[in-house]
């Protein structure tokens, strides 16, 4: 037990000296939180509008009145009829609404920058309302779960989904391959110290470490996010717990193919990363992908871990919403181990 | 020999590296065409002291002049003039033989017709006409240190240093090393040398003895042995450095 | 300065790049990989969100606005329920994302003149999704009740969309994501690339041998960042090529001004990877580093989304954001033909970042330690 011991200390003293890594480690998930949680949102809140007026009329200045003091527009001005392609063009504007009399009849045109046409389509939908405030139909709209409709709720499974697999997958296949490359690896294997020792040895200190993470995260969320704390907590923890064992063992079968550092790395940010942002509905949904890559998605760890904490951090649903999760995690996870495992003992 | 021109001269030449002193007030003078050994322990401060020498690192205090250039302020010249190989083998393994030869000949100003020709020359001696063009990482480990002597002698510097340049090699690749230190010494480049082999220490002209970052002996190695009444190298290196506190 | 030595750095990394096992290989398959999945992947445009309709109203227009629902592209209806809470369940195992429930007597009341109210409730859980869920179903219904009331001879006015959609007339969000597309490129080839070379030189300690001879600094640091400016327009060129191809999608704008930006913003990225590296000891230093500042690009560009929907402190930040600058610039020069002119204060902002970061990183690479 003693060797086991000093292979952690090691380990431990090893991650610890190298202090300016750590602390990146542990800012980018808190910065993460935050920028998601307060600065990063898809809707659409600050349409800039200019208006083109033929004729000022009480009607107009009604509604010009309202693009002043509506939360949701900023008013650029009045501006001439040839100035609108110029100022969508400098991107100034987001939209231009040209008035015109026809017949005594108020008549209006909006003519918006469809660039961003999620934004395009908002947009016109706001100014549409605002102009024909007259007709609505009366419709009561509610949210469940996330009343404020906040991003962050919907963020946080998806950067825990990305931190651990970043620190456990990439960390540990980057030093252990490191050490393979300066050596130590050899002097390690061929000393009497038996090989899961070693591999115990060098993935329990980013287990650790992942754990800190992991309390930082949830307390982050449940204090600063504004998550409603409930018992589902410990679902939340175990359950995260099996995926970073999970990323540990796609972090020491990436050891073991890779033979350098930086195709370690490649293999891990190509593999894993790029996938884990784009293909498990962080920030984009997966019903909107193609079938084939819907289908692609599910051999991402990821793309499972991230439904199953949807489910029970902001949905706060019983663990029985999400067994065919748990079930998906804990087979992939035997089966990265055991191949890992069997790979780590044939190149030795 | 004392009449001969000094090449380097170094006087209280200190390395602290917060608490830790690496080097402590070393002085000391090479000349002209002398081979001089560096000697201590792993950790006795000799890589140090070579790096600020070679102009790789900032002495915390002291001076020194290596082939007439200030050690502080004029590194850049210093460069032009000496050759450097390190124990880590630093060729690029990805390029080929000729190619790092080439890298390192143009870097060091010379025009290619002088490379051409000196390379012909120098692979011919070493035999190793035949892999030219093989990448270095698919040659033996001998034959790399010797490449990288090479590469640092090839512009024929005013001195070569070596760090530990025979680590890791067996004895008969270690005495063909040699040979090709003392043909660079006949022509005329000074060459200091790190190293822990002591037998390695007979073939210097002079050598010093480096313990706890101090010079703690320093002649050519008859006297040193004469002055410790000593038979070998070896003992006279056991009794300077009993007192060692640092080792590995 | 020194040409000649420049000339053989460049033909060592040149070298070294091309045998190098993985990286030609990522230099051609990453703006495939990129330009081929990130745009099937990046639409905010939700579609298909299931809606559990509870009808306690089970008159003509009812059933009108489910089959209207169905038959929009947006929305699906899961199916019609007898109890809120039977719907709520279907949210609950996540078969539908929104209930709407019609009142009893809807019709009659509307009919009447009074104002009945529809109840929509949307899961919170995807904001995005929440937030269009309900806008869709919304407009929908209004439109269902509006033809409605049309044939029954009830003139509202009611506002008709007339809107026209400059720029990106056919609404294709991919149109909006492809021209910035090249920045993730141009931050992992241009960035990310000069960063791991330069390190890794220090972990096999060929930089050594290089820091001894007479090198100067400049003309080592230029032998690092030229070969991947190169690469960066290189991979450029293949974006453009298959946003051509495969996406018919070409710019407006002037090509040239395309590439302008492409080489003051690798200068930018190629900068920043070197000062990383001249900070870092080992590659996971590096990383980490690296990485860092990739996040909060990819972030804060305005990339994903819209800063104008940031809050006012974090649009300052934003300011400060090198890509932020390139991706204003890709896409209006791709899809509104901005030229030079209108964009003067980006492509500046873009020198200003790249000559600093250019400097830093020449005049933190230290010979000596």
């Amino acid at each position: 037990m003693s060797i086991f011991q000093s292979l952690i200390k090691k380990e431990i003293l090893h991650l610890l000296r190298d202090f300016r890594t750590i602390i990146v480690v542990l800012v980018i998930p808190v910065v993460l939180l935050l920028l998601f949680g307060f600065a990063i949102s898809t809707e659409v809140n600050n349409v800039r509008v200019a208006a083109v007026v033929e004729q000022h009329t009480n009607e107009t200045r009604h509604i010009l009145e309202q693009f002043r003091t509506n939360t949701y527009f900023t008013f650029k001005g009045i501006i001439p009829f040839d100035e609108i392609e110029n100022i969508l063009r400098k991107g100034d504007a987001d939209a231009v609404v040209i008035f015109r009399s026809e017949l005594g009849e108020l008549k209006h045109q909006i003519i918006v920058d469809a660039s961003n046409t999620n934004m395009a389509q908002t947009s016109t939908a706001y100014l549409e309302s605002v102009i024909s405030s007259a007709t609505g139909i009366p419709v009561v709209t509610n949210t469940l779960y996330n009343p404020q409709l906040k991003s962050a709720y919907n963020f946080v499974p998806g950067i825990m989904g990305m931190i651990f697999i970043l620190i456990c997958a990439m960390m540990t296949s980057v030093s252990i391959v490191s050490e393979k490359e300066t050596g130590t690896m050899n002097l390690l294997l061929v000393s009497p110290v038996r090989p899961w020792t070693i591999i115990l040895g060098k993935l329990i200190p980013y287990f650790l470490l992942s754990c800190i993470i992991l309390t930082l995260m949830l307390i982050l969320s449940y204090t600063v996010l504004g998550i409603p704390f409930s018992f589902s907590v410990i679902n939340v923890i175990w359950i995260t717990i099996l995926y970073v064992i999970l990323a540990l063992a796609l972090g020491l079968f990436i050891s073991t193919i890779a033979s350098t550092q930086v195709s370690a790395l490649l293999v891990s940010g190509v593999m894993f990363m790029i996938p884990v942002v784009l293909l498990s509905g962080m920030i984009f949904p997966v019903e909107n992908m193609p079938l084939v890559l819907q289908w692609f998605s599910c051999i991402i760890p990821a793309r499972w871990y991230i439904s199953a904490m949807r489910v029970l951090m902001i949905q706060q649903l019983p663990i029985k919403y999400v067994l065919t999760e748990v079930v998906v995690l804990s087979v992939m996870t035997m089966i990265v181990l055991v191949l890992a495992i069997k790979k780590f003992n044939a190149k030795k | 020999m004392m009449d001969k021109e000094i090449v380097i001269s170094v006087k209280g030449l200190t390395k602290k590296f917060g608490n830790f002193t690496a080097v402590d007030h070393i002085s000391l003078e090479v000349h002209r065409g002398e081979i001089f050994g560096f000697l201590g322990a792993n950790g006795a401060g000799k890589t140090t002291a070579m790096r600020m020498l070679c102009g790789l690192s900032f002495p915390t205090s002291g001076s020194g002049m290596v082939s007439g250039y200030d050690i502080i302020s004029q590194a850049e010249e210093i460069k032009c003039h000496i050759g450097y190989m390190s124990q880590k083998f630093s060729l690029y393994e990805n390029l080929t033989v000729w190619e790092n030869l080439n890298l390192f000949a143009t870097i060091y100003g010379m025009n290619s017709k002088t490379i051409k020709e000196k390379t012909d020359v120098a692979f011919k001696t070493l035999g190793m006409e035949n892999v030219q063009n093989v990448l270095v990482k698919e040659i033996p480990l001998g034959w790399k240190q010797k490449l990288a002597f090479t590469a640092a002698t090839l512009h024929s510097p005013d001195v070569v240093f070596l760090d530990e340049p025979t680590g890791g090699v067996d004895p008969s690749t270690r005495r063909k090393f040699w040979e090709m230190i003392y043909r660079a010494s006949s022509e005329g480049m000074t060459v200091f040398v790190t190293t822990h082999y002591l037998d390695e220490a007979e073939y210097c002209n002079r050598v010093s003895i480096m313990v706890d970052g101090h010079i703690k002996a320093l002649d050519s190695p008859a006297r040193l042995k004469q002055q410790y009444h000593a038979k070998t190298m070896d003992e006279v290196f056991r009794i300077v450095a009993k007192d060692a506190k640092r080792s590995d | 300065m020194n040409a000649n030595t420049l000339k053989i750095l460049l033909k060592k990394e040149v070298s070294l790049i091309r045998r190098n096992p993985i990286i030609p290989r990522l230099i051609i398959a990453m703006p495939i990989l990129v330009m081929l999945i990130i745009p099937l992947v990046t639409t905010l445009d939700v579609k298909n969100v299931g809606v559990a309709v509870v009808d306690n109203d089970h008159t003509e227009l009812s059933r009108r606005m489910i089959t209207d629902m169905n038959a929009s592209e947006y929305l699906s209806v899961t199916g019609c329920y007898l109890s809120y809470d039977e719907a709520f369940l279907q949210i609950e195992i996540g078969k539908a994302d929104a209930i709407v429930t019609i009142p009893k007597n809807y019709l009659r009341d509307l009919t009447n003149g009074k104002r009945p109210e529809l109840d929509l409730k949307a899961n919170g859980v995807n904001a995005t999704k929440g937030i269009l869920g309900t806008q869709y179903a919304t407009m929908s219904i209004a439109h269902t009740i509006s033809q409605w009331q049309a044939e029954q001879g009830i003139n509202l006015p009611m506002a008709k969309s007339n809107a026209m959609n400059f720029y990106n007339p056919t609404l294709d969000f991919r149109n909006y994501m492809i021209p910035a597309l090249m920045v993730v490129l141009l931050i992992l080839i241009c960035g990310f690339l000069p960063a791991l070379n330069l390190v890794s030189e220090k972990e096999t300690g060929t930089i050594e041998a290089m820091n001894v001879t007479p090198v100067g600094r400049f003309e080592f640091v230029l032998s690092k960042l030229i070969p991947y400016w190169i690469v960066g327009i290189l991979v450029v060129t293949v974006g453009i090529l298959i946003g051509w191809l495969v996406y018919g999608l070409v710019p407006e704008g002037k090509i040239l001004n395309i590439y302008l930006a492409t080489i003051l913003f690798s200068l930018v990225m190629s900068g920043l990877g070197v000062f990383i590296a001249n900070q870092s000891k080992t590659i996971l230093q590096s990383i980490f580093m690296m990485f860092a500042f990739i996040v909060v690009f990819q972030l804060m560009s305005g990339l994903f989304t819209p800063i104008a929907s940031m809050p006012q402190w974090a649009q300052y930040i934003t300011y400060a954001i090198p890509p932020r600058y390139f991706i204003e610039i890709m896409r209006a020069v791709y899809l509104k033909g901005a030229s030079l002119a209108d964009l003067w204060i980006q492509y500046l902002s873009l020198t200003g970042f790249a000559a600093a970061l250019c400097f830093v990183a020449a005049s933190t690479y230290k010979k000596r330690a």
